[in-house]
């Protein structure tokens, strides 16, 4: 018995020292750090502890800008990518022809590199001295002069940085839906047609709470993923996104820590953890409501 | 009154059809546009103010700047070798812990799989911070040890393969005892043969996930010898071929994306199960 017991942990060993290195310390040290004040990188030394780090980049213009970029980033993509792969597994589930051939293509952008295809995205919004580009081209012919999609105004940057936003989590939310809703029992389709219910009725009565778990799946890790975007905008805007005005908060995470403003681990510790207070306030919220309303059948 | 139905049925269908087809044409677009580019000429694709939708006289001059005048080869062979560790170590880490939490006992295992489960929930954001501290302080920046390490253990992963382990009958493994054979073997030579479907999956999707990694290699590479495709994609954008030479560009971002899209294309069925069955990107 004893022998065993020691076997099970030498199968575990590797597990727990790479778990423990690069997951549960740093993951005590990121509050430690985010207390440090004015800790300094190279000399590894810090003034003392308290709550400025917080305070700072609760003050610091860029910090507001990422957060309010990542909450509008939220309140749009979250509820615009939701409703929109519902609308599609609900019509790909409806039909047989072609079906297997929709689904593979709706899943593409999953398996591609966010940064290279984001370029994509740029080259057919940007306006150049050469060309409006392609998206510019076809809002030219519902009368609209040509906007610069990528160095102009806000809402037109934030625009298009939302439809690539989308466009990339929308394979995931497609395939989930449409698991979900092969999963509903034939019956219950058949009683209802026997009744001749409404197809209408059949969705809001039938389908929808059927697959409202998993709708609610979609929205809390919808709602996670947006809070935590980044490359999606580095694609787009380029590694400069407070130049752009453009920065997220964990865009802001990375540029305290590295780079041409970086060195500084305490800023970027305070901020990620007012990052992870969100997402797991979200998580809960979410999760007290899923508990009230959701059907679990 | 039959006939009115069937019309309308068909219109309906019709309607579907038409609306699956267009989300189809915005997922596949780009991808069009960026194959298209790539074959345009430089000085065609800029003499275009209406960019056009096909190209008469396509070129491959693209392609051999991207392998010439920017190191694309070797952002693509630093890749492919992180790729390669990365996922070999990982698998060497995880199978033994999904088979001592399935198959041994061990007094605590509870426990640390609630543990394990509970680290499922902590952003990678939060952990970054630190790690990018460790390894800059083992001074293991530009270096392939600093690279692959951190993203080497996966809790998912082991949790996936746990469950699949454990829906093999105990009859083999007491069977397997009974003759003497020792739990490594029968782990070897039982075990991960039954299983190759899930390990076959959760490599797959760690390939996927290394060949997009661009958080890490970002923080801690800054020498151009260490850039995997992700970094020298933005590296070629803001200082490769010049800001206006986008069929260049693009050239280089269909070389980084057409083996992804491969592997995608082989194993449809089991990338797209795993996905559906706990997915997450990033």
């Amino acid at each position: 018995m004893e022998k065993n017991q020691f076997k099970a942990w030498l199968y575990l060993l590797p597990a727990l020292i790479f778990l423990g290195v690069f997951m549960v310390y740093p993951l005590i040290d990121v509050f430690i750090y985010s207390f440090e004040e004015g800790y300094n990188f190279t000399s590894q030394t810090y003034f003392g502890t308290g709550t400025y780090n917080y305070s700072y980049i609760l003050h610091d213009p860029y910090f507001l800008q990422a957060v309010k970029n990542t909450l509008i980033l939220v309140l749009i993509t979250v509820p615009v990518s939701t409703l929109l792969s519902l609308l599609i597994s609900v019509a790909l589930s409806s039909v047989k022809a072609l079906r297997g051939f929709f689904q593979t293509v709706y899943f593409l952008p999953y398996v591609t590199n966010t940064l290279a295809v984001g370029m994509v995205f740029m080259i057919l919004f940007k306006k150049t001295p050469y060309t409006d580009g392609l998206i510019n081209l076809i809002l030219g012919f519902f009368g609209q002069s040509p906007i610069d999609f990528i160095d102009g105004p806000y809402w037109a940057k934030m625009l298009v940085l939302c439809v690539y936003t989308v466009w990339v989590v929308m394979p995931f939310k497609i395939l989930v839906l449409t698991s979900a809703l092969a999963s509903v029992k034939e019956e219950y389709y058949s009683a209802a047609r026997v009744d001749g219910t409404p197809r209408l009725r059949i969705f809001t009565k039938i389908t929808l709470p059927m697959i409202s778990p998993m709708i609610f799946y979609l929205v809390i890790t919808g709602f996670i993923g947006a809070f935590k975007a980044y490359s999606d905008a580095v694609a787009i805007f380029g590694t400069d996104l407070n130049a752009a005005e453009m920065n997220t908060i964990v865009g802001y995470i990375y540029d305290m820590l590295y780079g041409d403003s970086g060195g500084y681990p305490s800023y970027a510790s305070a901020a990620a953890i007012v990052l992870f207070v969100i997402v797991l306030t979200i998580t809960v919220i979410n999760l007290l409501i899923r508990k009230k309303h959701v059907f679990n059948g | 009154m039959y006939k009115n139905t069937s019309i309308f049925e068909n219109i309906r269908k019709g309607i579907i059809y038409l609306f699956l087809g267009i989300w189809a044409l915005a997922v596949l677009f780009p991808f069009y546009w960026m194959l298209l580019t790539s074959f345009k000429s430089y000085s065609a694709y800029n003499s275009e103010y209406i960019p056009k939708l096909f190209t008469a006289s396509p070129t491959f001059e693209n392609y051999i700047s991207a392998f010439t005048s920017v190191p694309l080869a070797d952002y693509f062979l630093n890749t492919l070798i992180f790729t390669v560790l990365t996922t070999a170590i990982m698998l060497a880490v995880i199978i033994p812990a999904a088979y001592a939490f399935s198959r041994l006992e061990f007094r605590g295992k509870n426990l640390v799989f609630t543990l394990f489960l509970a680290l499922m929930m902590i952003p990678n954001e939060l952990v970054v911070i630190t790690n990018f501290v460790t390894v800059t302080e083992l001074g293991l920046r530009n270096t392939f040890t600093g690279l692959v390490l951190p993203s080497v253990s996966s809790v998912f992963y082991i949790y996936l393969l746990k469950e699949t382990f454990e829906q093999i009958p105990d009859e083999l493994y007491y069977a397997a005892k009974v003759d003497g054979t020792s739990d490594f073997k029968y782990l070897r030579r039982v075990m991960l043969p039954i299983c190759r479907p899930t390990v076959i999956t959760v490599t797959v999707l760690k390939v996927i996930e290394c060949w997009n990694s661009y958080v890490w290699p970002r923080l801690i590479t800054d020498n151009e010898a260490y850039f995997l495709v992700s970094n020298g994609i933005q590296e070629i954008r803001e200082n490769g071929f010049g800001r206006e030479n986008i069929p260049a560009m693009m050239a280089a971002v269909v070389v980084i994306s057409v083996p992804l899209i491969l592997l995608f294309l082989i194993f449809r069925k089991k990338i797209m199960q795993g996905v559906a069955r706990g997915g997450l990107k990033g």
